[in-house]
């Protein structure tokens, strides 16, 4: 089997044995009504409303999105615009907690008979992919072809982030439960958990070990292998060819957390209002691991965990490698945020001429030519551009991270994948 | 508060950036470039500051004219000007030298838009406007130690392998040793003649990643074989004249040739096929700048024809 290039980063997981705690309450939260792919909610509350924990506050009529709820008890004080760090524009619900938590009659444990009801909880939870990417989890278990592998993804390949590994280490009940209800409602016969933390795999193999059906994948730490099509390829030997999904190749991939949360929700009833998240970056006085309400503004959780705000000078949602950078300190904890990383120094990088060696070549795990795209980009070649598939790219970021003449290459492949029209 | 700044991602960035890079090729040149001053004696040391320094001149010249960014920190400028001493006779007048520097930095390299964007090597070129221009002076070989010898000048390894005893007699020179060869005490240019430092250069190289090997193994090794078939001593053919020099230094340059490994096989394979027919057909004793600066302009072609496959990629679109 041929191995997909990647690229060793140095792992700073210094939050590693940092167990998550849980962050106070916050007098208000803002929460955005796009915070997972697919269509932005509409409220279902008015200013003035009171909610309670776990209430459904908005959701949306498309299939391809995933309603939000409500992490405090407390009174709708206003619905703003609100420009998510995308540049996107949605409306934004601002709740004042009372304090209480009271939690919401609507929370209980979910009738789970067959698959349609599964689903339908499963979008009822407000759940989506909360490694990152945000995908609706409920669509992501509905495929329309059948499934006969459930890929667990617990890689967590970025550096700094160890919400995923402290899931598996402080939850592995809820993830060896949450495999076994998707299993047996979609009828997988197989599942595997990739690891690649020794304590964990540890932990997951001796769990596991009666269990015929779930395997435990150790796989190196490279980057990126938590990326859906190298992982798929690592722990099934499967290629998710161009334009397909995992499920056309019969495998489903979720992240651990989803994983684990999916049974939690299942037991409960309560959906998605909290979530964990590494603090972590060179201005950040005390990495920890946090679990804030859905909501808590950023600055709240960057002053509780000692952060030098005055000499701070980026901060990143996510991690240093797909992270997207926030623009504004305020801006609140979304479903995907898992890491919240804040740096005292980031020179602006010179970019110089491509010298063409070939660097981006060897490391991008796509086989893409990063040089050749960049060079079809500048003179808007897109007949070439087709050609070196530029729309597989998934913007790892890898090819930026080697380059020698700092030149943007992953930004140039998103700026050129705007190029083609899309049928 | 500082205004936070907002980038696209990746956030983070590794250490080896172009002037580290052109840091360790001049670090991997000087094995050779130490042991040619042994061996050829302190006019080394005049001859390449020459080179060099004109080669950084005439870059900052250029950029300044042309009204670009001065480059000349990124070192590529002092790569071109210590390669180029390295592939000049000892005793090349200096002037030669300049307007050796001339043709790699201003017609070869700026002209065609700076680094990396050169379709040919630039101190392979100058070799070769030199050779063509200067011929007398550009084989006016000297010997190791400053030997003298009976001939105006003295011949290099590859003219000899074509002489009789007589001749050998007549010139007052031996067939070197493989030893001689691995060591560099016979005649040439002042950087090729010892294997030995170069193969330690490009082995540096090769090992902290910098250069592939895929070039200078198909180069060597084909060069190797078809002097072998065809009767030859292939030993011989690879220690002698500029093979390892071209193979390790100038066969690996980024800008000139091709940027997959499949695409540098060819382009070994092509210049061993190349050097083997220039010295075993040819008229002139050394093939190996001519077949490096041909495959230089295969290269566009070479790489349309060894992309790398896309993972997943389904039926290969033609551009």
């Amino acid at each position: 089997m041929k191995k997909l290039n990647g690229i060793k980063l140095s792992h700073r997981k210094n939050t590693e044995n940092c167990a998550t705690v849980d962050f106070p309450l916050p007098a208000k939260i803002r929460i955005p009504m796009s915070m997972c792919m697919g269509a932005p909610c509409q409220p279902l509350v008015k200013i003035g409303d009171e909610v309670k924990v776990g209430q459904k506050i908005a959701d949306s009529e498309a299939a391809f999105s995933a309603p939000i709820h409500s992490g405090v008890s407390g009174k709708v004080t206003a619905i703003t615009d609100y420009q998510t760090a995308m540049g996107a524009v949605c409306k934004m619900i601002e709740i004042e907690s009372d304090g209480l938590q009271t939690v919401s009659d609507e929370v209980k444990p979910p009738v789970i008979s067959d698959k349609e009801s599964f689903i339908k909880a499963v979008r009822e939870s407000g759940v989506c992919g909360l490694g990152g990417a945000g995908f609706p989890t409920h669509i992501k278990l509905n495929p329309k072809t059948p499934i006969d592998t459930l890929v667990i993804n617990a890689a967590e390949c970025e550096p700094y982030i160890t919400a995923d590994y402290r899931e598996m280490m402080e939850c592995p009940d809820d993830i060896i439960g949450g495999i076994n209800l998707v299993k047996s409602i979609l009828g997988i016969k197989s599942a595997k958990l990739e690891a690649n933390k020794p304590e964990a795999i540890k932990n997951f193999t001796e769990m596991a070990q009666n269990d015929d059906t779930i395997d435990i994948v150790t796989l190196p730490s490279s980057y990126p292998q938590g990326a859906e099509k190298v992982i798929i390829y690592n722990t099934t030997g499967r290629i998710v060819k161009e334009g397909e999904l995992p499920s056309d190749e019969g495998v489903i991939v979720l992240n651990v957390s989803t994983c684990a949360f999916i049974y939690r929700y299942s037991q409960t009833g309560m959906p998605l209002v909290t979530r964990r998240l590494t603090v972590d970056g060179n201005a950040v006085g005390e990495p920890n691991n946090i679990r804030a309400v859905i909501g808590t503004s950023f600055r709240e959780i960057l002053e509780f965990c000692k952060t030098d705000l005055d000499s701070m000078k980026k901060l990143i949602a996510g991690g240093p490698m797909m992270g997207m950078s926030v623009p504004d300190i305020d801006m609140p904890v979304v479903k995907t945020s898992n890491a919240l990383l804040a740096a005292k120094n980031f020179d602006e990088r010179r970019t110089s001429a491509c010298i063409r060696c070939g660097r981006c070549v060897r490391v991008c795990p796509l086989g893409l030519m990063p040089a050749e795209i960049d060079k079809a980009y500048r003179i808007r070649d897109i007949e070439d551009l087709k050609a070196l598939k530029v729309l597989l790219c998934m913007n790892c970021g890898s090819c930026t991270y080697v380059c020698p003449a700092n030149r943007k290459l992953a930004e140039t492949n998103q700026l050129a994948k705007m190029l083609i029209p899309r049928k | 508060m500082n205004k936070l700044i907002v980038s696209p991602s990746p956030h983070d960035e590794n250490y080896t950036k172009t002037t580290g890079i052109m840091l360790n090729v001049i670090l991997a040149l000087l094995p050779a470039w130490l042991a040619a001053c042994y061996i050829f004696g302190l006019r080394v040391i005049p001859l390449t500051a020459v080179c060099i320094s004109s080669c950084v001149i005439f870059e900052y010249l250029c950029r300044k004219l042309m009204k670009r960014d001065n480059t000349i920190t990124d070192l590529s400028a002092v790569v071109t000007g210590l390669i180029l001493a390295m592939n000049l006779p000892v005793t090349l007048p200096y002037w030669m030298a300049v307007i050796g520097s001339f043709t790699a930095i201003v017609i070869v390299k700026q002209l065609f838009g700076g680094l990396g964007q050169n379709f040919a090597n630039p101190a392979i070129t100058a070799r070769i406007v030199l050779m063509v221009s200067f011929p007398a002076a550009m084989t006016k070989w000297e010997l190791p130690f400053g030997e003298k010898v009976d001939a105006v000048s003295a011949a290099t390894p590859l003219r000899l392998e074509g002489m009789s005893d007589e001749q050998l007699i007549s010139i007052g020179q031996s067939m070197p040793s493989y030893k001689d060869l691995f060591l560099g005490t016979t005649g040439g240019c002042l950087g090729e003649t010892c294997a030995l430092a170069l193969l330690i250069g490009g082995l540096y190289l090769a090992f902290r990643r910098i250069i592939s090997l895929a070039a200078p193994v198909s180069f060597i090794g084909s060069l190797a074989l078809l002097t072998w078939i065809s009767g030859g001593d292939p030993l011989y053919h690879i220690l002698a004249g500029g093979v390892f020099l071209g193979a390790f230094f100038m066969a690996t340059d980024y800008a000139t040739t091709p940027i997959t490994e499949k695409g540098k096989v060819v382009f070994g394979l092509g210049c061993g096929i190349i050097t083997f027919v220039i010295r075993h057909f040819g008229s002139y004793p050394e093939g190996v700048s001519f077949s490096i600066l041909l495959m230089n302009v295969l290269t566009p072609y070479i790489e349309q024809l060894t992309r790398t496959k896309v993972f997943g990629a389904k039926g290969a679109e033609k551009a």
